[in-house]
């Protein structure tokens, strides 16, 4: 299954689940749930962090923790540009 | 009738970047005061204000994300508004209208505690401008609570909000896990119970708590999601913002870096060289007030004591206040407009290498000023073992008080030679020894990194506000809260090591200045004062002490002399000059031509050698990029950490780092 880090800037997917028990409870009290909609928005200029949109706001993370996002990726090729 | 004295006490709670402080600001306009929760380090807002002849006492507690704390702001957050003793009246929940969802967590949370509680729909300005509409009546019957939209940058609702605060209720609703709580807390019989419980430090129950927390809040997201549909009409699709446009600048490869280092550039200016004016000023006024006050005291210990050692410790901690006004002042338009965290953002990568944060950026490149400012300003640096690294390595690169003390050696070791390669020597070594600071600080980083132990979990998950414009009011009271808690935390220290060091070099055991006087009258030929003085420096507590330092810094190819002023130079690293110009007795300590002549021309009483060779200079120059040499630093640190442990060993490694070296490059070449 794919996971977070490895989207592409624009792409969107839905959480399906966490692999790290410690991140998963940052990841929820952030509005990260599993059947959420996210999307992929910006990547740092040094290609680490990146920034998700997600419940209407934007939340940057590093990729290593973008790692333990399970997704099910729903546009294979739209880039489509974030609203935030 | 309530009688004038009582009073009710108001906690604000809400996400970071829920505009908290500019709400806070709003109600209580000056009426506000910083202090401190006991045994951390998060400064704590509480102010006033008056309805109906009633005061309303008003906490504004730190951001948090949620009842469940991650960090340790948020930890005291939790506590303050569990603590009973802290006797909270009315919680007022803080939200932002554009963000609802994610903000309802910790208001829900809040909700189930069980007490009064009301709930701001705070920049509604911005909700609506987006074209977000919030049905608040129905908002109000589903979490049953009052209410209030406000726009806390322009004053509005404030009226409204305080009457609201007058008649909140608890509401009826409850959103936990109740299935949950009795599955993993049978004993418990509220939420409140089960909250308070995180906070017993038992394995058992830490596992439970994790166990229910991501069951609860998964069961709150689930009510949420059904009073959004309820409560909120929003636009499918939103239009571009600003915000994205902004970002797609200041995160580019090549305008985010230059945009980041101009903002680098520019607060350089000001610290470095626009704080050097009223810095002047404050010394000079300072100079006059101790002639004016050690003319209208009579003569004495007590003068003394009041003009050099107190009027001159007051003069070296108001010295540093343009210096931190100035920092503050741009931080905290960074932090407000949201740019703070892109900086974060684009830099992250390079900077977690060293164990350090996007975040640290900005006071270590402030530390070429000055360390101060610069230790304050990590307070923006959220992960604590981030923190403490930023601060623990910031003192190693080269502040402008070295700046005199590398200039004298320089040029002692360089008197004559010109050029080297075309380049300016003194240039050349200069340059090198502020390359040498910030190496040794990135590298102790790096160590520290591997040393520290933490049980906080180092992540960068962190929201990016949208860009607001900056609040000149929040800006103010940021500048002047920072001022006023060095003055008076830092300060007191600072005082009263100052008034140690004078009593050091103004005192002398026995009657030996008395001896120094009497000879002096004794003798045929005039002594001047100034060599008077030296010898008075020679026999005082500093001077014996300076002497008794001598075979532990003989390896490193120093004197007694150096000893004293290494002594001296803990009050400021500039002192070292000044020093020296009393002990050669060079007269004037502005005027460094003669004292750089006298200590060319000083030979090794033994060996007939000059006493200040290239190896004692290079010695004594790395000596001072390494060492801590610095009291307001080690004030700070401690003001900052509220541990003596990481001054003490801020001290330890940074001048066992400069003793080492100094002894490596003293041998090799001596």
């Amino acid at each position: 299954m794919p996971t977070l880090d490895t989207l592409k800037l624009g792409q969107s997917a839905t959480i399906l689940e966490f692999t790290d028990d410690f991140l998963s409870l940052k990841f929820i009290e952030m509005g990260c749930l599993p059947g959420e909609k996210i999307k992929l928005c910006n990547i740092a200029p040094l290609g680490d962090p990146i920034v998700i949109e997600v419940s209407g706001y934007l939340l940057s993370l590093r990729k290593q923790e973008a790692a333990t996002i399970v997704v099910k990726i729903n546009s294979e090729n739209t880039v489509e540009s974030c609203a935030i | 009738m309530p009688s004038k004295t009582s009073h009710t006490s108001i906690a604000l709670i809400g996400n970071p970047n829920s505009g908290k402080s500019t709400l806070f600001n709003s109600l209580t306009g000056l009426h506000q005061k910083t202090g401190n929760y006991s045994g951390v380090t998060v400064d704590k807002h509480y102010g006033t204000y008056q309805l109906n002849g009633i005061e309303y006492q008003i906490t504004d507690l730190p951001g948090t994300y949620s009842l469940y704390p991650k960090s340790m702001d948020e930890e005291v957050a939790c506590k303050a508004l569990l603590n009973e003793q802290e006797k909270i009246d009315v919680v007022v929940i803080v939200v932002d209208s554009s963000n609802l969802k994610r903000h309802l967590l910790l208001a829900t949370q809040v909700i189930d505690l069980k007490k009064p509680c009301v709930m701001v729909l705070n920049m509604i300005d911005e909700a609506e401008k987006n074209n977000i509409i919030i049905y608040k009546e129905e908002l109000e019957k589903l979490l049953g609570i009052k209410v209030i939209t406000t726009n806390s940058r322009k004053k509005e609702g404030i009226k409204e909000l305080k009457e609201a605060i007058t008649q909140a209720k608890n509401s009826d609703s409850i959103f936990y896990n109740f299935e949950k709580q009795k599955q993993l807390f049978p004993q418990a019989d509220s939420y409140k119970q089960v909250i308070t419980s995180q906070f017993n430090n038992t394995k058992q129950n830490s596992s439970d708590i994790k166990a229910f927390e991501l069951a609860d809040n998964i069961h709150r997201f689930a009510k949420i999601n059904y009073i959004v549909a309820k409560c909120i009409k929003q636009p499918k699709q939103l239009s571009k913002s600003h915000t994205q446009k902004l970002d797609s600048f200041f995160t580019h490869k090549f305008f985010g870096f230059a945009f980041f280092f101009f903002v680098l550039f520019i607060i350089f200016q000001f610290i470095f060289y626009v704080a050097e004016y009223p810095m002047t000023w404050i010394e000079e006024g300072f100079a006059q007030l101790m002639s004016f006050t050690a003319n209208a005291l009579p003569a004495g210990q007590l003068n003394d004591l009041v003009v050099n050692g107190i009027l001159a410790g007051i003069s070296g901690i108001v010295v540093f206040v343009p210096q931190i006004a100035l920092l503050f002042f741009f931080i905290a338009i960074l932090e407000d407009t949201g740019y703070m965290a892109r900086a974060s953002f684009i830099l992250d990568k390079v900077m977690r290498r060293f164990g350090l944060n996007g975040k640290s950026v900005i006071p270590m490149i402030s530390s070429v000023a000055c360390a101060v400012p610069s230790i304050m300003s990590t307070r923006t640096i959220t992960n604590w073992k981030d923190r403490i690294i930023t601060i623990l390595v910031t003192p190693l690169i080269s502040c402008s008080a070295r700046l005199p003390v590398y200039t004298l050696l320089i040029s002692i070791m360089f008197a004559g030679k010109q050029t080297f390669l075309g380049f300016n020597y003194q240039g050349l070594v200069l340059m090198a020894m502020y390359v040498l600071g910030f190496v040794a600080a990135l590298l102790a980083a790096y160590i520290l990194k591997r040393v520290l132990k933490t049980e906080e979990k180092s992540y960068f998950i962190m929201e990016l506000p949208v860009y607001r414009k900056p609040q000149w009011q929040t800006v103010a009271m940021l500048v002047f809260d920072k001022v006023k808690v060095f003055l008076f935390d830092a300060g007191k220290i600072i005082l009263a090591i100052s008034v140690v060091l004078w009593f050091l070099t103004t005192h002398a055991p026995g009657n030996a200045f008395e001896e120094i006087d009497k000879k002096a009258q004794a003798s045929h030929i005039t002594l001047s004062e100034e060599s008077i003085n030296a010898e008075k420096l020679e026999a005082s507590y500093a001077g014996v002490l300076g002497k008794k330092m001598e075979p532990i810094i003989k390896p490193l190819g120093f004197d007694w002399k150096i000893g004293i002023a290494l002594i001296t130079s803990f009050a400021a690293r500039e002192v070292f000059v000044g020093t020296m110009a009393t002990i050669y007795s060079s007269g004037d300590s502005e005027n460094t031509e003669t004292l750089r002549e006298k200590l060319i021309a000083e030979k090794n009483f033994e060996t007939q050698q000059p006493s200040y060779s290239n190896a004692v200079c290079w010695s004594l120059l790395v000596f001072y990029v390494f060492a801590m040499q610095c009291m307001s630093t080690l004030a700070t640190t401690y003001r900052e950490t509220k541990h003596w442990k990481w001054p003490a060993i801020q001290l330890v490694f940074m001048t066992g780092l400069a003793y080492l070296s100094s002894f490596a490059i003293y041998s090799v070449f001596s």
